[in-house]
C-alpha cells in the first residue's frame, strides 16, 4: 500500500440515482437516533458501486451530508478501507496478489501479461475496460496464483490461462470463476497425497 | 474504593480510575503521549505499559485498564501495578525505540525542543541508541489554518488533536487519513480549522509535529521570562501565562484553572501576542489644528488641566472601556467625584445592566464550573461560541454528557452542539416562559446582544422570569446568569461606574452638544460624536484615539498589575509582565498625575495605596480567586420588575470574533484569522 490521495480529476458533482436515494433513506431510517454514522461504509460501497467502481470527492462529502457526519470523517473511512478506490478504475479491475506463496507460484509471470497487455499500475486502458493494482494476500494461497477481477477470484493461473481470461473479458465472452484449471474450491491438484483413506468406522 | 499495590505502596482509589491514575495517585509517574485527562482515551501510543498482577500476564496499557478490571490475589491479596520491573523497563524502551523510527532526529531545528514530551521521555526511559538502519518514513507538511504550523514527518499518531477538536472544540476539524505506516493527520483536504479553541492543538502535541505558526522559530522555551497572569480578550478571565523575552511578549499560553477555562484558551487570548507590539500608543498627543502632534507629558497635562478648569462640572463625563483594570476604574470613578460630575458611565455598548438591581442581576450566578451541574439551559441573545469560546466548550462538555436540553432565543448560530431553536425575539422567549415545563437547574444565560438595546431592561426582567419560573432558581443553584463580553464590565459594575443622579449614560454623552469634555479610559468601541473636547488614555491608536483631542499612553493589559473581575464575579489578578513601551505608563498612574495638574490629587501615590482605598470602600476585591455570590432574592425582585419588550429580533453582540477589542484590531495573525473565517462563511453562503 502507499499513501492514498484523491485523485486529480474530480467530476463536478455526485448524485444519487433515485433508486439508491431510496435506497440509503431506508437504511439510514433503521439505525436509532445519532447513529447513523455507523451507515458510512455500505453508503459509500453504494456510492462507488454507482460511480463505476470508484469514490469522487463529491460522493464523499455527499454521504457526509446524508448521514451528519464531518466531511473528515467520512474521508478517514475512505482512504483506510483499500475496497474503496479514490480514483477511476476499468471496466475490469483486476487486483492481483503478489504475496509470498502467489509469487512462489508466478505470480510475476501474471504481472508481465498485465504490464504488457494493460500497462503500468493504477492505469486505465484508453478503452476503459482494464486497470490493474497489486494488492497484498487474498487469502487464497491454495489456489496460488490468482487476481480478483472486480468481485470475483480467478484462480490458478498462469500466462496463458491469464491472457486467455482476459481476451474472453474484452471480447464480452462468458468466463468461469474460481479455479482456471478446472479443479473443485482448493481440493489437491491431481490425486490425492493425504487422507487418503477413511479412518475407523468410516471404512465401511 | 478499591485497595491496589501501585509498587508496593497500597493506594485506595475508586474502581472506575484508569491503572495510570492510580498509579499518579500513588506518585508515581508513567510516561504517556496519547493518554489526555481531558480527552477519551485512545491507548495507540503503548508508552503507558505497567506490569500487572491480577490481570493479564502480559505489560498492559495503564491508561486502558481500569483498577476494577484486576482481580485480587488467591489469599484477597489487593492486586499489583509494577511500573519499575524489568518487563517494564524492557517494554518502554521497545516502544520508544519503534517511536522513534520514524520521528526525525531534528531537535536542533524543532521549535518544540526544549518542552517536548518525547524528547524528555526518550531521555528518561527510552535507550541511548539507535538499531535502525533502514529509510525514515517521510509526511508531507499540511495547510490546517493559521495558527498552527505542521511538521509532520514529526507525527507519532497520538490523535490528541483528533479527539480534541472531535470533542471539546465540537467542530471535527482533524482527522486520520490513511491507515498503518500511511496514516497521516490532517483537516479535510487540507481546509482551515474552523474553531476558535484551534491553537490548543499546538499545545496538546507531544512532539513538534503542530506548533504555534506565529511563534515559529523565534525562541527556545528556556530563554521566556514566564509570568502567571489573566486574559482579558472575553469577560471569561482565563489563566493564562504570558512569556516573555527582554521586552517583548513572545506568546501566551494557557494555565490550568478548572474553575474557569481547565486548560484551554481562546484563538485570540493566545494569538493577541502582535497587536501587543503595533498601533501603540507611546507618547503623549495634542491635536492642534485638526492633527495630532507628539507633546510632552507636561504640556499634555497642562492642556487637559487647562480644558477642566474652563468646564462646569456638569459638562466633563467620564468613560471606561472593556479592558480597564478594577484599579484604574476606581481611581477614575474618584476623579469624577473629585470634579463632582455625574456623568459617568462603563456600558459603552449601552448593555441595560445596573448595579441598583443588586450583583445577582449582572453575575453569571451558575458560575462556569456549575454549568456542569445544570440540568437544561436556555440561552438568550447570546453567541457563546464567539463571546466566550472557552465557556461555550464547558457547556459542550455539560452536553455530551447527555440528558441536558438546551433551547436559544436569538440569531441562529452553529454552537457545536445541538439546540431546540425558540425563534429570534422577546415574543418567543415570552411564549417560551408561558408554555415550558419547570426543569430542575436551568440554567438561563443571558447575553449582551439581548441587553445591549433599548428594551434590554425588560429582556433582563424575562431572563429573570424565566430563571424564576421554570426552575433556575432553588436551593443552592441560581441558574440566572449573563454573559458579558468586556474583561472590564463586571469589575466597573461592582465600583457603581454607572451615571448617579441626573447623569448621562455613555450613549447619551457620546451625542453632539451633551457635554464639553470627556474624559475617556480606553472606550473604543463607542462613537462619540464631535464636539467635545476628548481626552483619551489607553495604549493603542483605534478609534478612541483618532476621536481624542488629547491623548494620554496607558498600558496594555500586559503591562499593568490590576484586579480583574470575570463574567461569574470572580475576582482575579493580573500582573504586569513587561513595562509599557516608551513614555506611557500604567493607566492609574497616568490618572493620579492628572489629578495632580488639576491641583487636587488623588488620595495614593502607589498601586498598593490606591488598592488599599479601593478595597476598604469594596471589600470584595480584596478577596482574589474567590466569587462574592449574588443574593437569588435580587433575581426576583429583577423578575417583579416591570417592563415590556419590543419585537425586533435579538442581534449578535459580537459580529466579528476577531476583531473585538483594539489590541485585536492591531494585530495581522488576528487579521488573517478573520479573512480565513469570513472567507468559510461566504463559502457557507454561496
Amino acid at each position: 500500500m502507499s499513501t492514498r490521495r484523491l485523485a486529480e480529476d474530480q467530476p463536478a458533482s455526485f448524485e444519487f440515482t433515485p433508486e439508491n436515494r431510496a435506497w440509503l433513506e431506508t437504511q439510514i431510517a433503521k439505525y436509532p437516533d445519532g447513529r447513523q454514522a455507523s451507515m458510512v461504509v455500505p453508503a459509500l460501497w453504494q456510492a462507488q458501486k454507482q460511480n463505476d467502481n470508484w469514490l469522487p470527492q463529491a460522493a464523499i462529502e455527499k454521504v457526509a451530508d446524508a448521514l451528519g457526519m464531518a466531511k473528515i470523517r467520512v474521508l478517514e473511512i475512505a482512504t483506510f478501507y483499500s475496497m474503496f478506490n479514490l480514483e477511476p478504475v476499468g471496466k475490469y479491475f483486476v487486483q492481483l496478489c503478489g504475496t509470498t506463496p502467489c509469487l512462489l507460484a508466478g505470480s510475476d509471470e501474471i504481472i508481465e501479461v498485465l504490464q504488457r497487455r494493460v500497462g503500468p499500475q493504477r492505469r486505465v486502458t484508453d478503452d476503459g475496460l482494464f486497470s490493474w493494482i497489486e494488492v497484498e494476500c487474498l487469502g487464497a494461497c491454495c489456489n496460488a496464483p490468482m487476481v480478483q477481477i472486480n468481485d470475483d477470484y480467478y484462480e490458478d493461473l498462469t500466462a496463458e490461462n491469464f491472457e486467455k481470461l482476459l481476451d474472453n473479458l474484452a471480447a464480452g465472452r462468458p468466463v468461469k470463476t474460481g479455479s482456471q484449471i478446472g479443479r473443485i474450491s482448493s481440493e489437491p491438484v491431481g490425486k490425492l497425497t493425504s487422507l487418503t483413506s477413511f479412518y475407523g468406522d468410516g471404512a465401511k | 474504593m478499591t485497595k491496589i499495590l501501585v509498587d508496593g505502596v497500597e493506594v485506595d482509589v475508586p474502581g472506575d480510575f484508569t491503572l495510570l491514575q492510580a498509579c499518579e495517585q500513588a506518585g508515581v509517574e508513567v510516561p504517556r503521549f496519547c493518554y489526555h485527562e481531558r480527552l477519551s482515551i485512545a491507548g495507540n501510543c503503548r508508552m503507558c505499559l505497567v506490569e500487572v498482577k491480577g490481570g493479564p500476564p502480559k505489560p498492559q496499557a495503564s491508561c486502558a485498564m481500569s483498577v476494577k478490571d484486576l482481580r485480587p490475589g488467591p489469599n484477597g491479596a489487593p492486586p499489583e501495578v509494577l511500573t519499575k520491573s524489568p518487563m517494564v523497563k524492557k517494554a518502554r524502551e521497545g516502544v520508544m525505540e519503534f517511536l522513534l523510527i520514524n520521528h526525525p532526529l531534528d531537535c536542533p531545528i524543532c521549535d518544540q525542543g526544549g518542552e517536548c514530551d518525547l524528547q524528555d521521555q526518550a531521555l528518561v526511559f527510552g535507550v541511548d541508541s539507535s538499531r535502525y538502519r533502514e529509510n525514515k518514513r517521510a509526511v508531507e507538511d499540511k495547510y490546517i489554518g493559521v495558527l498552527v504550523k505542521t511538521e509532520m514527518t514529526r507525527c507519532i499518531h497520538c490523535t490528541r488533536c483528533v479527539r480534541f477538536t472531535a470533542e471539546v472544540a465540537g467542530t471535527g476539524d482533524m482527522g486520520a487519513i490513511g491507515r498503518g505506516e500511511d496514516m497521516e493527520i490532517t483537516t479535510y483536504l487540507e481546509s482551515a480549522m474552523s474553531s476558535e479553541l484551534q491553537g490548543n492543538v499546538a499545545d496538546l502535541c507531544p512532539v513538534g509535529a503542530l506548533l504555534p505558526k506565529p511563534q515559529n522559530f523565534r525562541a527556545r522555551p528556556w530563554e521566556y521570562q514566564k509570568t502567571e497572569t489573566i486574559d482579558v480578550m472575553d469577560a471569561l478571565g482565563s489563566a493564562i501565562r504570558v512569556d516573555s523575552r527582554g521586552r517583548e511578549v513572545m506568546r501566551i499560553l494557557p494555565r490550568v484553572n478548572d474553575l474557569v477555562n481547565e486548560e484551554w484558551i481562546s484563538d485570540k487570548t493566545r494569538q493577541i501576542v502582535d497587536g501587543l507590539k503595533t498601533q501603540r500608543l507611546d507618547r503623549p498627543y495634542i491635536r492642534e489644528n485638526g492633527r495630532l502632534r507628539p507633546a510632552s507629558w507636561q504640556e499634555a497635562l497642562a492642556a487637559v488641566a487647562a480644558k477642566t478648569k474652563a468646564t462646569s462640572a456638569s459638562r466633563i463625563g467620564a468613560l471606561v472601556g472593556d479592558l480597564a483594570a478594577v484599579e484604574e476604574t476606581f481611581a477614575l470613578k474618584l476623579l469624577a467625584e473629585q470634579l463632582g460630575t455625574p456623568n459617568v458611565d462603563c456600558r459603552q455598548d449601552d448593555a441595560k445592566l445596573d448595579p441598583k438591581f443588586g450583583r445577582a442581576s449582572y453575575l453569571f450566578n451558575a458560575t462556569v464550573a456549575g454549568i456542569e451541574q445544570a440540568g437544561a439551559a436556555l440561552i438568550i441573545g447570546a453567541n457563546p461560541r464567539k463571546e466566550a469560546p472557552v465557556l461555550n466548550a464547558r457547556i459542550r462538555k455539560r452536553w455530551l454528557r447527555g440528558d441536558f436540553k438546551i433551547s436559544l432565543v436569538g440569531e441562529r448560530p452553529d454552537l457545536t452542539y445541538g439546540y431546540d431553536y425558540l425563534g429570534a425575539g422577546p415574543e418567543s422567549l415570552l411564549q417560551f416562559i408561558r408554555s415550558a415545563k419547570p426543569v430542575e437547574k436551568l440554567l438561563v444565560i443571558v447575553g449582551q446582544g439581548a441587553l445591549a438595546r433599548d428594551d434590554g431592561e425588560a429582556a433582563l426582567t424575562l431572563a429573570a422570569q424565566a430563571a424564576q419560573s421554570l426552575g433556575g432558581l432553588s436551593e443552592g443553584w441560581n441558574g440566572f446568569s449573563v454573559l458579558h463580553t468586556a474583561a472590564a464590565r463586571v469589575g466597573a459594575l461592582d465600583l457603581g461606574f454607572t451615571p448617579g443622579a441626573g447623569g448621562l449614560d455613555a450613549r447619551a454623552m457620546a451625542k453632539t452638544g451633551a457635554l464639553d469634555l470627556i474624559f475617556n479610559l480606553g472606550a473604543d468601541e463607542l462613537a462619540i460624536e464631535p464636539g467635545a473636547f476628548v481626552v483619551y488614555i489607553g495604549a493603542h491608536g483605534d478609534r478612541g484615539a483618532h476621536r481624542a483631542d488629547v491623548i494620554l499612553p496607558g498600558a496594555a493589559y500586559t503591562e499593568k498589575s490590576g484586579l480583574y473581575v470575570n463574567t461569574e464575579g470572580r475576582v482575579q489578578r493580573a500582573f504586569r509582565v513587561v513595562f509599557p513601551p516608551g513614555e506611557a505608563r500604567e493607566d492609574w498612574a497616568v490618572l493620579r498625575a492628572l489629578s495632580g495638574a488639576l491641583g487636587n490629587p488623588l488620595p495614593f501615590d502607589s498601586l498598593a495605596a490606591l488598592r488599599r482605598r479601593l478595597v476598604e470602600a469594596h471589600p470584595h476585591f480584596a478577596q482574589v480567586d474567590e466569587i462574592a455570590k449574588g443574593e437569588p432574592a435580587q433575581v426576583v425582585a429583577l423578575a417583579n420588575h416591570p417592563a415590556v419588550a419590543m419585537k425586533d429580533p435579538f442581534v449578535p453582540a459580537i459580529q466579528n470574533f476577531y476583531f473585538t477589542n483594539p489590541i485585536a484590531r492591531a494585530s495581522a495573525v488576528m487579521a488573517e484569522c478573520s479573512a480565513v473565517a469570513q472567507g468559510r462563511l461566504a463559502q457557507a453562503a454561496e
